[in-house]
């Protein structure tokens, strides 16, 4: 298809001298010692005054991961990592126990203001510009938890949510608070076992979001989480658990940024989403971690598990995801269709530039009867990077009239970069109907042409195709989120014309 | 990380282990070609059988499909050769230049050697061999890993099979038909590899077909490496209709020259495990390429299209057309993966993958791939599976048609869009023909 200019301009400006959150806070920290063993499981999960049945949980983890190698089948390319040399654990130094924002340690409250996240309940997210007359009440509310490192610092809302039955509170918290329902669901999608990373991460998880929303009920506010690794040599292991019980309905926003280090930092998160019958979890992410330099030096690598299991009838899954940072991305977002009639989407732009890798996509397998998914996949690669679709739609034996569409489409700007698309459909049922297609060009000459006889600079003719581009999968992200992703598109393929 | 984990060797492995230790010295060759031989067998003991998790072959685990080793075939005798009067009976009326290879071995006296057109030789690959002449390593790609284990294993064993020049600017009119035929006296397995050289501007067309008794338990391992020179004209067809117990593994390694025409069709409606897979290097810039493939699948069939096409150079079109009709337990796995390299700008290519599933236990799997290394480019690929459209079935029945005919009738329709295109009528005709005797054993 022919993309935007503008989408390739704004590409190729992924340089990574316009990283605008590489700022680093000074700030005093408590780290586990460097290195990973059975004591630095055991420290994490002491920090976290975990019951023994969680720390077992998290040894059984471990031991299991000793056995495992990392895969190597994704189109990456990076160093051995040096499990070792990495700190597992780092939170923020406590001054004392916080009761309330206001004791939270001013330095974090800045770094969040910094980036825009509203941590005090009256701020409201940038962005929309409410319309003349129109009251501050039309803004939404969005209820925050920013994880700063391995801990989280901050969920606002709390007790607004509470009046609805919304659980919502660091994971860490609900492991003492609802232990039942932790027990019950964290690692039913996502098992210790399921891969490298996702074991690890099960390992040495420190905190992450917990949502559980009970049976009819809307959640209402957007839920949204806030991820920014600050330490030097620091992994950040989150791990989220959302549950929408049946008839419930959560949406759910996650943002990520990071210092400019020169050296790599290992992020590798894992998400459990689990839907009942009728309800629905809608879970956005911007992932705008620190890509490395224009010469392709630091960075974060993001080694991400993400499954949503539409467990009961008729509910739905559906993810969107811009991706315009990291140096490397490993990133799956998968659904399980096992209720009749269930539902899974997937949304992603995933933007690379400088050196960039990025291996994504997801697995939409089809389990239930009746169950539909959609994808719709668009990589733009610019600077010599790599961006790649790995995409996998299956349909089980008893998937009868499981239906997917699937639409991937890459934009290259510049001759050094590569974009690939690797679909993996298997059908075991003859009722199921799978439609693939895929494309792969730049943005055509005569599009722009014709926008720049129309008056239009090369820059803003770019940005027009690639908004054109990307516009099917900015429409599904929340309004917030969309005014920022937008911003961002334009951000990171800046300069990327010429 | 670590090594590898090796795990222990199957029973084929070691067979295969056997076969060619005892065999090596008897392999027709001098030196040089026993040395090449020596590497390609270690390249395939190194890894084994390809199996589930060596991704080139993740849907085709011939650890698990191929149960054992069979001896290589031995030189067919008279009686063998009395008995493959009727092989090709697909294109017996019309009159191509018939090439015979029984059970492995290239027979002169049942080919059609006589009046070869000017420019256009023939030559038995075992003979070539024995004159140590570097062939097995001739017109191989860049793109082809020495690691490919069919490829490997083919090099070690291969005992005959044909070489065939067309010298530059040659047109040969009559299509030349390599008949692969098994007389099926005990089980073995059959190991062809065969050259065909066509020079600059020069046209032929060659067809393959492959065929054996159904209740013989045999193996092939058959490759066919083609040259194509600068603006020659090339169509090959590659017909399978190996036995019902078969295991049939073929590669071909194409090398296109620039600004040439190359047509690829394989048709494939018999062999219990069938792996083709094709390796379509574009040297050369402006050059076009067409390949098609028809599966017709029943019982428990397996079989597997693979592809790779490299594009390597500038401004080449490429338009990849698989089909597969799959009834009862078979599966059709296709992989098609489209390379565009730095240098290769303006390139056009179009995969298109199509799967019709007519029964519940059937399966398809499909992978089709994009690789794109440079920018100024039009790729694309579409993949669709599904079962017969209940509305066109109905529309048929409301006219009166029975159900099966009116299935028929659509099924029919689904394969013409792959045989329609062939240009030559009676090839197109014949295989039209196969098409509907298929249909009607399916009763």
């Amino acid at each position: 298809m022919a993309a935007v200019q503008e989408t390739v301009d704004r590409v190729r400006s992924i340089d990574v001298e316009q990283y605008k959150y590489g700022f680093v806070t000074e700030i005093e920290s408590d780290k586990a010692p460097k290195g990973l063993s059975e004591d630095t499981v055991r420290f994490i999960s002491a920090k976290k005054s975990e019951p023994a049945w969680m720390l077992e949980w998290r040894l059984e983890a471990y031991r299991r991961w000793l056995t495992m190698t990392e895969p190597g089948w994704a189109r990456v390319e990076y160093p051995k990592i040096d499990y070792q040399d990495l700190y597992y654990y780092s939170a923020p130094k406590p001054k004392k126990q916080v009761s309330s924002l206001d004791e939270i340690d001013p330095e974090i409250l800045k770094t969040y203001e910094k980036l825009g996240i509203p941590l005090r309940e009256v701020a409201m997210l940038e962005g929309v510009e409410p319309r003349p007359g129109e009251a501050d009440t039309a803004k939404r509310k969005i209820a925050v938890d920013a994880v700063f490192d391995s801990v989280s610092v901050a969920t606002t809302f709390k007790e607004e949510l509470m009046k609805a039955g919304v659980i919502f509170m660091p994971i860490s918290e609900a492991i003492r608070e609802h232990p039942d329902l932790v027990k019950k669901y964290l690692g039913s999608v996502v098992p210790t076992s399921d891969n490298f990373f996702a074991t690890l991460n099960s390992a040495v998880f420190s905190d992450g979001s917990f949502v559980y929303v009970p049976p009819g009920v809307r959640c209402p506010m957007e839920l949204s989480t806030y991820f920014r690794i600050n330490e030097r040599n620091t992994g950040q292991f989150e791990r989220t658990l959302i549950i929408a019980d049946k008839g419930a309905y959560v949406s759910y926003l996650e943002g990520c940024t990071a210092p400019q280090r020169d050296e790599n930092q290992l992020h590798a998160a894992v998400v459990e989403l689990v839907a009942l019958d009728d309800a629905e979890i809608k879970y956005s992410t911007v992932q705008n971690w620190y890509p490395g330099n224009s010469e392709g030096v630091g960075g974060i690598y993001n080694f991400v598990t993400k499954r949503g299991d539409c467990r009961g009838a008729n509910s739905k899954i559906s993810w969107t995801q811009v991706e315009t940072g990291s140096a490397i991305t490993w990133k799956y977002p998968s659904c399980i269709l096992r209720g009749d009639n269930s539902r899974g989407e997937f949304y992603s732009i995933a933007i690379s530039n400088g050196y960039q890798q990025v291996d994504s996509g997801t697995k939409m397998i089809h389990l239930g009867r009746n169950t539909t998914s959609r994808i719709i996949s668009k990589g733009i690669a610019a600077g010599k990077s790599q961006n790649t679709y790995r995409g996998l739609v299956t349909a089980h034996r008893k998937a009868t009239g499981a239906r997917n569409f699937t639409a991937c489409d890459s934009l290259l700007i510049g001759d050094q970069c590569g974009a690939h698309t690797v679909p993996y459909v298997e059908a075991k049922n003859s009722s199921a109907l799978f439609e693939h297609e895929a494309t792969t060009s730049k943005i055509s000459e005569d599009v722009l042409f014709y926008c720049i006889q129309r008056g239009l600079s090369q820059e803003e003719a770019v940005g027009l195709v690639v908004n054109g581009f990307v516009k099917d999968v900015l429409q599904q992200l929340p309004m917030e989120f969309a005014v920022e992703a937008q911003k961002l598109i334009s951000i990171s393929l800046e300069g990327s014309v010429g | 990380m670590g090594a590898a984990i090796r795990p222990a060797r199957t029973i084929a492995e070691l067979g295969l282990a056997d076969i060619y230790a005892t065999s090596r010295q008897s392999l027709p060759g001098g030196t040089d070609i026993a040395a090449v031989r020596a590497a390609a067998f270690n390249h395939f003991a190194l890894a084994g059988l390809p199996h589930s998790r060596v991704e080139a072959w993740k849907y085709t685990d011939l650890r698990r499909l191929m149960r054992d080793a069979k001896p290589l075939a031995a030189p067919p005798d008279i009686k063998a050769k009395a008995r493959v009067h009727d092989a090709g009976a697909l294109f017996a009326t019309l009159g191509f230049r018939r090439l015979v290879i029984v059970n492995g071995a290239f027979a002169a006296d049942l080919s059609d050697l006589a009046g070869l057109e000017t420019g256009l030789t023939i030559r038995s690959m075992a003979e070539a061999l024995a004159l140590d002449e570097p062939l097995l390593s001739q017109g191989l790609g860049p793109m082809v890993p020495a690691d490919e284990p069919a490829l490997a294993l083919n090099t070690a064993l291969a005992g005959d099979g044909v070489v065939i020049t067309v010298l530059p600017g040659a047109t040969i009119e009559r299509p030349i038909h390599l008949v692969f035929v098994n007389t099926g006296a005990a089980a073995a397995a059959m190991v062809t590899r065969s050259l065909v050289v066509v020079g600059g501007g020069a046209r032929a067309t060659f067809v393959e077909t492959h065929e054996g008794p159904d209740h013989q338990d045999y193996q092939v391992n058959t490759v066919l490496q083609l040259v194509v020179g600068d603006a020659a004209e090339v169509d090959h067809f590659k017909i399978t209709r190996e036995g019902g117990a078969a295991v049939h593994v073929a590669t071909l390694l194409a090398n296109i020259g620039a600004r040439a025409k190359f047509n690829e069709l394989g048709f494939t409606a018999g062999g219990a495990v069938v792996r083709n897979q094709l390796f379509v290097l574009i040297a050369g810039k402006g050059t076009e390429a067409n390949l098609r493939g028809l599966s017709l699948l029943a019982g428990r069939q397996h079989a597997d299209t693979t592809l790779a096409v490299d594009h390597a150079a500038a401004g080449s079109q490429s338009r990849e057309t698989f089909k597969a009709v799959v009834d009862d337990e078979a599966r059709s796995v296709f992989q098609g993966k489209i390379s565009v390299r730095p240098q290769a700008q303006q390139t056009d290519a179009k995969m298109t993958t199509r799967v019709l599933l007519l029964s519940d236990n059937a399966e398809a799997d499909g992978k089709p791939e994009l690789e794109i290394f440079a920018d100024d480019v039009q790729c694309g690929h579409g993949a669709t599976t599904g079962t017969l459209d209940d509305q066109l079935k109905f529309y048929l029945m409301a006219r009166g048609i029975p159900e099966k005919e009116a299935e028929a009738l659509l099924i029919q329709a689904f394969a013409g869009e792959v045989v329609e295109t062939i240009g030559h009528e009676g090839i197109r005709d014949a295989l039209m023909d196969a098409t509907l005797g298929w249909l009607g054993q399916r009763g």
